[in-house]
């Protein structure tokens, strides 16, 4: 009610003035609705001020702290009194040995993540929805979601245990007759280690987002399949499948841009130095520079290089996906 | 009708996988279980245990009689109750509001919230935040970081945009501001979601870990995680933290594999008890969001 006669009013007002420029006006305009609507809507600012607080303190400030990569910056001198490099930590991060084998661990971590771990939870989804008894299946799903809430300090101490020279599995073979065998150190098997582990630890909880896709599937398609003729095989062909499509690219262009992100906690506990090799990636060189060694500078631009590579490859993921006709993330 | 016959050997097959996978992710466990309640003299002698002849309590008695032990579990405790609550609260506050189709800001706080999946500055930008926050060795440092996250906020806002308007503009009507509709109305009519939510915090709590190796020197808020990862890789031959060396020394001479075992499950105890029971809302709490996309 007030907010059309205040319209009117200053519509009037515009129209006895004509000679005055309008823009003020409509600044005061713009800016009286604002404070209207504040006003209206205050306990929706006071619910959700704490979070926003949240969100600029500790997202958008360190954003700031990105500027360290091109500072020398020294704890002594604080960060206004360091001095300014430009690109220098950049060139000594890419010009350094160590870049080419963190780049090569990360990868191939990654590329293994992306092969076994990223399809795991797919087919897992499928053979779960194949199941018609409904108790067997609720079961299973409940023992696969279980280690989802370990921590990775209780899933790699399981690993010490059972895989380790004094755990059970050794002790079988030995018993079998077979020679004793440290899964833990053998840096040729490390990174097969790493993706058994996120499939043992992750696959299960993983379905959950595909079973809900295949529940939200029209069962009128199934149907008209079946009147087609089309067995259970072509029905999981031609409709179960592109039913999930969606849910997968979406799925798989945000982990496209996570491509060097490789699980920090997992691969920090699970290396020791006879792996260190094949174990070093972009976050641990980060943490090992950065915080152990008071590198902070150095270190930063090791994250806003993972940062960057990240970004970009989302962006080029959705605009692939988009071209293919998908919806992509955005 | 008659299934065909390939049909069923399918059928036979996928039961015989998904049996095979889900005794595979928990048999593991289940040793680690089984072995922390074995005689640790049985253990001694012969290490390869499947079921115990005699069963024991000595290493979980051993391991709650150290200082460092139950201390750490009192942390993890602490923190997980006010960590839930802080995260919950601020949660469900910005979700609400970016769930009202009037609150003027909706669009540009949703874009900003979302540019944080995207873009994450790294770790040492928000070690230093942390520190000149003043925040290092407190148990702060392992609750505001982590409060809440883009995803979180969008799933709790999806739940509030499920609920029927009918519900908010009654109570308006019956003179309620948005913080009494808030209260009274959507907590209340929420109740599933607020439970799945505070599992999802309650456990990212009781499991942070390295959160706590950056920020956490002082032994007094070592968070049990931490002391966890200690003891497993210590063995006697390592010289480590000795407070935690001690913990692999009792005076009986248990073997250090069993203490080690009972801590594993002392650690992840408090998510066995209520997994059974919880599970539902813990799947309910993903299903939310990931349904509308």
């Amino acid at each position: 009610m007030t907010k059309s006669q205040d319209t009117a009013l200053s519509a009037d007002k515009q129209v006895q003035l004509p000679h005055q420029n309008a823009s003020p006006h409509r600044l005061r305009r713009w800016l009286t609705g604002w404070g209207r609507t504040f006003r209206q809507e205050k306990y929706l600012y006071v619910l959700a001020l704490p979070g926003l607080l949240f969100f600029i303190l500790f997202k958008y400030v360190p954003m700031w702290g990105l500027t360290l990569a091109f500072n020398d910056y020294s704890p002594y001198l604080g960060f206004f009194k360091s001095e300014w490099v430009g690109f220098a930590n950049f060139k000594s991060f890419f010009l350094n040995p160590d870049f080419w084998l963190l780049f090569r661990n990360t990868l191939g971590i990654s590329f293994l993540n992306i092969l076994f771990f990223f399809p795991a939870p797919i087919v897992l989804a499928l053979l779960l929805n194949e199941l018609r008894n409904m108790a067997v299946k609720r079961w299973i799903q409940t023992a696969v979601y279980f280690p989802h809430f370990l921590s990775w300090v209780v899933i790699a101490g399981i690993c010490f245990l059972t895989l380790g020279g004094d755990g059970i599995v050794n002790h079988l073979t030995v018993n079998a007759g077979g020679k004793s065998v440290d899964y833990l150190t053998n840096s040729s098997t490390f990174w097969a280690l790493l993706t058994a582990q996120s499939i043992w630890k992750d696959s299960g909880w993983g379905t959950i987002i595909f079973l809900a896709a295949l529940a939200g599937i029209n069962p009128e398609l199934y149907e008209a399949a079946r009147m087609d003729g089309a067995g259970r095989w072509k029905q999981a062909l031609y409709v179960t499948l592109p039913g999930i499509k969606a849910t997968i690219i979406i799925l798989l262009i945000l982990r496209l841009g996570q491509v060097l992100d490789t699980g920090f906690e997992q691969i920090y506990l699970m290396s020791s130095s006879a792996v260190t090799q094949v174990a070093d990636v972009f976050d641990t060189y980060a943490y090992r520079m950065g915080i152990q060694n008071g590198r902070f500078s150095f270190a930063t631009t090791v994250g806003i290089f993972k940062s960057v590579v990240g970004l970009i490859l989302v962006i080029t993921a959705n605009r692939i996906a988009k071209r293919f006709g998908e919806e992509g993330v955005y | 009708m008659k299934p065909h016959p390939a049909a069923r050997l399918f059928d036979a097959f996928n039961y015989a996988v998904l049996v095979a996978f889900s005794l595979l992710t928990l048999v593991p466990f289940l040793y680690v279980v089984i072995v922390s309640f074995t005689d640790p003299i049985e253990y001694a002698t012969t290490p390869l245990v499947i079921v115990p002849k005699h069963w024991s309590l000595a290493s979980y008695r051993f391991i709650l009689s150290t200082a460092t032990f139950p201390h750490s579990l009192a942390v993890s405790g602490a923190l997980a109750l006010i960590g839930t609550a802080c995260s919950l609260i601020l949660t469900s506050g910005l979700a609400y509001a970016l769930s009202r189709k009037t609150f003027r800001l909706k669009r540009v706080i949703m874009l900003g919230i979302l540019f944080t999946m995207l873009f994450n500055p790294g770790m040492i930008p928000n070690y230093l935040l942390v520190k000149e926050l003043g925040l290092i060795d407190t148990l702060w440092s392992l609750i505001l970081p982590v409060l809440t996250s883009a995803w979180y906020v969008i799933l709790m806002r999806s739940f509030y945009l499920d609920i029927p308007d009918e519900l908010e503009e009654s109570a308006k009507i019956d003179g309620c501001t948005d913080i009494g509709v808030f209260f009274r109305i959507m907590l209340p009519v929420s109740l599933s979601a607020m439970a799945a939510f505070s599992l999802f915090f309650a456990v990212a709590y009781w499991n942070t870990y390295f959160n706590a190796v950056l920020y956490i020197n002082d032994a007094a808020f070592r968070p049990m995680q931490v002391v966890l990862q200690l003891l497993l890789i210590q063995s006697s031959t390592q010289v480590g933290d000795p407070s935690v060396a001690q913990m692999l020394q009792s005076d009986q001479m248990l073997p250090p594999q069993t203490i080690k075992m009972s801590a594993v499950v002392l650690a992840s105890f408090p998510i066995i008890l209520v997994y059974p029971f919880l599970q539902k809302y813990f799947v309910k709490g993903m299903m939310v969001g990931s349904v509308k996309g």
